[in-house]
């Protein structure tokens, strides 16, 4: 199952992630990203990964995707 | 051959092009075509100080795995839509079912040139110019535009001395209003950036041991760099004559068709099937900063250049490849972001520099916010990442600025 990872240290907090999948992604109130779930069933797949190519900072990936 | 697509430039836009058509299970022959021989690479990291690894779009070995052409180090020529036929600067002319131009921008030309001085564009060029600022010295930005400022940041924290030189006194209040603008300059002052506001560059010469910059209040600064950062520009010069209408950019309608390719507003759409590699049958689209989209009303629309604007293109253009009867327009929020001096802006939706917004602050975290005398159309966040986001989705679902101010400090709203 592709597994999402974010890059603490590259993350703005622009949070067009949340805005693309808010069920996966989340920001504190800190503008740092949360993951709500890493593991992506094949069924979000697509989404996810779109939502995480949206990241302006390029911190977040979806291995094996 | 004429169910496969072609994509001039291996940009932000056209590898989100790609990469959708792929993932949305199109099976044809896919050519990504750019004039740099780099691997497709990420633009907005090259003024934000993230060098050493540039942020690929899209390696070799994915392209592979994707089945995906990667023509690099060829720049497109000249376009015939008649006979469907793209000229490359190798001589060759590759025949396309659907041709998309997503060849960005270039950095406005320097009026000066010569050793140590610098445009930024490309990733040639961030890489040139990291080269000189690792040596620190003094640097001169002319422009501060947000690559400008960008510039100006990174550099900042590379050691140089700066100054930032631009014909506004206020060069962000262009973009966000003028007091937001303000918040802005303080930032750079603080950082130690020495500002020349107001003043024009009348002269750039060559010395022995650097650059002088005369300025028009009779000013010389002496600089061992340059940055000319004084915007950018279409580069269209190839679509001479193809029929395309070009001003401004390429003029396309609400879904990305170039408007005077032979079968746009004729009625003719593709006949493709997912899958079955036939799409598009001869139409041109356009998407990212050198695409003029109508509006969703068909009435003339602007060149974005956003990169977000760029990505939501392609997927738009995408979909409408695939399904031409359901033609798709853009719908998310625009939003442009600059990081300086550690800081984080980010402009949302319309937002009108004219217009005095309604500031919400927390601490030294501010949100400005305009509205159409109900609904929030635009907003600016300084280093306020749930402000922005509380304003994107207030944008995005047209809910009132109390309801913004509401969610991002309940207290003020309680008052």
């Amino acid at each position: 199952m592709p597994i999402l990872k974010a890059d603490a240290a590259a993350c703005q907090g622009y949070a067009s992630c949340v805005i693309a999948a808010d069920d996966y992604f989340d920001i504190d109130d800190d503008g740092l990203v949360v993951l709500l779930s890493t593991e992506v069933p094949e069924a979000d797949r697509e989404r996810v990964d779109r939502a995480a190519r949206a990241c302006p900072a390029a911190a977040l990936r979806l291995e094996g995707a | 051959m004429t169910g496969d697509v072609v994509i001039v430039g291996a940009s932000v836009a056209g590898v989100a092009l790609a990469r959708t058509l792929r993932s949305s299970g199109f099976t044809g022959r896919v050519r990504l075509v750019d004039r740099e021989t780099e691997e497709p690479y990420d633009k907005p990291p090259l003024s934000k100080g993230r060098l050493e690894e540039p942020v690929r779009l899209l390696t070799r070995p994915e392209a592979e795995r994707l089945g995906l052409e990667l023509l690099l180090g060829v720049e497109a020529t000249g376009l015939d839509t008649a006979a469907r036929r793209l000229a490359l600067s190798d001589g060759s002319r590759i025949g396309y079912g659907a041709l998309v131009i997503a060849t960005g921008v270039r950095a406005r030309r320097s009026p000066w040139i010569g050793p140590g001085v610098h445009v930024l564009r490309t990733l040639a060029d961030a890489r040139a110019l990291h080269a000189d600022l690792a040596q620190g010295g003094d640097l001169v930005v002319v422009g501060a535009g947000f690559i400008g400022a960008e510039v100006a940041s990174t550099a900042i924290d590379q050691g140089c001395r700066v100054t930032l030189v631009d014909p506004l006194t206020s060069p962000p209040a262009r973009v966000v209003g003028q007091s937001v603008g303000d918040r802005i300059l303080t930032w750079h002052e603080r950082a130690g950036v020495n500002l020349r506001l107001g003043r024009v560059v009348e002269a750039l010469d060559q010395l022995a041991d650097g650059i002088s910059v005369r300025l028009d209040d009779g000013e010389v600064l002496r600089a061992d760099h340059v940055v000319v950062g004084i915007g950018a520009e279409v580069d269209v010069d190839w679509l001479a004559g193809s029929g395309l209408h070009l001003e401004d950019g390429i003029a396309c309608d609400p879904h990305g068709r170039a408007l005077g390719a032979d079968d746009v507003g004729e009625g003719r759409v593709g006949e493709g099937r997912v899958g079955e590699g036939r799409v598009g049958e001869g139409q041109v689209f356009a998407a990212g900063d050198v695409a003029r989209w109508a509006a969703a009303d068909g009435a003339p629309g602007r060149r974005i250049e956003h990169w977000n604007s760029a990505q939501e293109q392609a997927r738009c253009i995408a979909a409408t490849l695939l399904d031409p009867e359901r033609p798709q327009s853009p719908s998310a929020v625009p939003m442009v972001w600059s990081d300086q001096h550690g800081r984080t802006v980010q402009v949302l939706g319309a937002v009108d520099p004219g217009v005095e917004p309604r500031l919400v602050e927390d601490g030294d975290r501010l949100l400005a916010l305009w509205d159409d005398g109900g609904r929030v159309t635009g907003a600016v966040s300084l280093g306020w990442p749930r402000g922005a986001l509380a304003a994107r989705r207030a944008i995005a679902n047209g809910a009132a600025v109390t309801a913004v101010v509401d969610t991002v400090a309940p207290r003020e709203a309680a008052r």
